[in-house]
């Protein structure tokens, strides 16, 4: 097979970069995937799950105190009814847009850089969904009659109301985890009958039988190929307007509401640009250490990280945009309550926040306008860090500074979070990281049938009279 | 050994551009019962082993529609006939609340659709398969590419088509059992 060459010509946009760098061949990509796979379990790998697991014991015990004690446990009081449970909600559905993304909308688009990060980025969508469905949950307060937000016959014959934008939400992330979760394991098939084979061929008939279930008995027959790609092609077109209808459902939680800081237009397309950053900065968050410690360099190259940076920097802005032409409407509406709360999130009691959200999404990503840090892995992961803090705080801020200074100065109060709810944040953190780390390490971490198929030998025609330069099938 | 114990013949090729050319060879030899297997779907091979196009499309728009349908009977029934229950002064059944549910049912259905036609339409799942006891089919998912003729073929004859599959660069030619 031919090794390919290492093209970088940023000058010269009609030459594209190799997807695969490196003398890579389709035995050797199987090799550096599955590989990971079936190496010895690193040490540290025990001591990140040890921490992810203690993380999540910590947020059952967090859980199980809640459903004991009922939500005053947590800092949420009139006028804040709203606090962390739901901004860590925003928080972890927001990371979640990035997967689909990744999955859906660019490969309805045709960028097949995406074939070396959507496996992972899938994965993160799905956990970091779970993480977010906790929230509303033990939000309700009554958790045993959660059952109630679905059209299912109750003692009471009464039925969920369905102008209510949360009833919305339930059925808007339900799906949408569904959708994705089908859409991995779609998307995995192929790759879990490579691990079949491999498991079978080395004699670990343990793993092949467990990886064979799941691989549904794949054996790459062209019929099927026909099948399955045309359903990969249906359910990018429907994850698509999925995933935009998600957040924009999300953001009418907020905007359907009659509150000055919430009553706005302009939520929805605010809150899925700032979805998608959140989530292009987890995936650096992931993918950096991810690609250090399990030697992907030649699959996740620096120019997948560049092109995550650019859309680190597009949507940064946007959110930047947005942030402003919120704070212009706010002066131009003329409503002197929509004017006060905006005056309030900016120089109010919760000032500090506000600036920290600002900082965070608007000025850090503007160093991507230099290439060298777009090309730089270190960067480029304390730049995620502080994305994923200044998005944490936009929920944040929205949340509670349209809240703690409502209409009546004699109501007004200052939200502080206690112990519980710091605890059951940080331990959606191990929720999260637990199933992570147990994809990273027993499912291929990258879509190992995809990116093959993006390389130059994988077209027919290679090498042939047609002379393709750039392989890669439709 | 009669023709009713084969399965078929299984030969390997070692590129995406010698099973494309394999492929078209079999079929303008003549032969229909025949299926490629590769790592990954190989650009064209669809049209050089004239296999048609899926019909999933189909199957997905009955299911969106379906849930389309749902959602708004479930809404309208449960809201504007079986417990009519004003809040906040608005409509019992008021249409332009009902659209993100809808939306989202049509979503949900027509990915059941989409998913469970494929398996139902490749005949997945199922435990085993005759071209697994093919001795190299396990590089089929890794970095070779399979053509397989089936024992069904009306042109099939067990010596003389391994012969034409050598002659086309076939290799690890093998009669494969039922």
């Amino acid at each position: 097979m031919t090794a390919i060459l290492v093209v970088d010509e940023p000058e010269n946009p009609l030459r594209r970069a190799a997807l695969v760098e490196g003398k890579n061949d389709f035995a050797s990509v199987t090799n550096i995937i599955a590989g990971v796979a079936e190496k010895r379990t690193p040490k540290g790998w025990y001591l990140m799950f040890g921490c992810a697991i203690a993380l999540l014991l910590n947020l059952g015990a967090m859980i199980g105190y809640l459903v004991f004690n009922g939500i005053g446990v947590w800092g949420n009081n009139i006028p804040v009814g709203w606090g962390w449970p739901i901004v860590n909600f925003v928080f972890w559905i927001g990371i979640g847009h990035a997967g689909t993304l990744i999955s859906a909308i660019l490969f309805l688009f045709r960028q097949k850089w995406r074939t070396s990060i959507n496996r992972a980025s899938e994965a993160m969508t799905i956990f970091a969904v779970m993480a977010a469905g906790i929230f509303p949950a033990i939000h309700v307060g009554r958790i045993w009659v959660i059952y109630w937000v679905f059209p299912l016959p109750n003692q009471m014959s009464l039925w969920p109301n369905f102008k209510s934008p949360l009833l919305w939400d339930v059925f808007a992330v339900s799906t949408y985890f569904t959708i994705s979760a089908l859409f991995w394991f779609v998307g995995l098939i192929p790759d879990l009958a490579t691990f079949r084979d491999r498991a079978m061929k080395a004699g670990r008939t343990v793993a092949a039988k467990a990886y064979g279930v799941f691989a549904f008995g794949w054996h790459g027959s062209n019929r099927h190929w026909i099948h399955y790609e045309k359903a990969y092609l249906i359910l990018a077109a429907l994850s698509t307007p999925l995933v935009l209808s998600v957040h924009s459902i999300v953001s009418f939680d907020f905007a359907v509401s009659l509150l000055p800081g919430w009553h706005t237009t302009i939520f929805p397309p605010y809150f899925v640009a700032g979805a998608i950053f959140s989530g292009f900065g987890m995936v650096i968050t992931l993918m950096v250490p991810a690609r250090q410690w399990l030697g992907l360099h030649e699959l996740i190259t620096l120019n997948h990280l560049d092109n995550i940076a650019k859309i680190l920097l597009l949507t940064g802005t946007m959110v930047g945009y947005a942030y402003g032409m919120e704070f212009f409407i706010a002066w131009y509406s003329g409503v002197e309550y929509e004017q006060f709360c905006f005056i309030n999130r900016a120089t109010g009691p919760y000032w500090w926040a506000y600036w920290i959200m600002v900082t965070c999404n608007v000025v850090s990503p503007q160093f991507f306008w230099i290439r060298s840090i777009r090309r730089n892995p270190m960067a480029l992961f304390v730049i995620s860090i502080f994305v994923n803090i200044g998005m944490w705080f936009e929920r944040f801020v929205i949340t509670v500074s349209s809240l703690n200074r409502d209409f009546m100065p004699s109501s007004w109060g200052y939200f502080s979070p206690t112990l519980i709810d710091v605890l059951t944040y940080v331990g959606s953190f191990g929720l999260f990281f637990t199933f992570f780390l147990l994809f990273c390490r027993f499912l291929p971490i990258l879509a190992i049938s995809e990116v093959k198929g993006v390389m130059p030998e994988a077209n027919p025609h290679h090498g042939g009279h047609h002379g393709a330069s750039n392989g890669g099938h439709h | 050994m009669t023709n009713n114990t084969k399965w078929g013949v299984v030969a390997e090729f070692d590129s995406a551009a010698s099973i494309y050319h394999a492929a078209e060879k079999v079929t303008h030899h003549g032969y229909t019962r025949v299926d490629a297997h590769t790592p990954f779907p190989v650009h064209g091979l669809d049209r050089a082993l004239r296999q048609g196009p899926s019909p999933l499309g189909w199957i997905v728009v009955c299911c969106g529609a379906t849930g389309i349908c749902l959602a708004q009977l479930m809404m309208w029934w449960m809201n504007g006939h079986d417990y009519v229950f004003w809040v906040s002064g608005k409509t019992p059944y008021a249409w332009p609340s009902t659209i993100p549910i809808t939306f989202e049912c049509m979503v949900l259905l027509s990915g059941f659709g989409a998913v469970f036609g494929m398996f139902g339409l490749n005949r997945l799942p199922r435990l085993h398969h005759p071209i697994f006891r093919h001795s190299t089919i396990w590089r089929a998912t890794d970095d070779r590419f399979f053509l397989s003729i089936e024992a069904t073929d009306p042109k099939f004859d067990s010596r003389e088509t391994v012969r034409f599959l050598e002659s086309i660069g076939g290799k690890h030619v093998e009669i494969v059992e039922e």
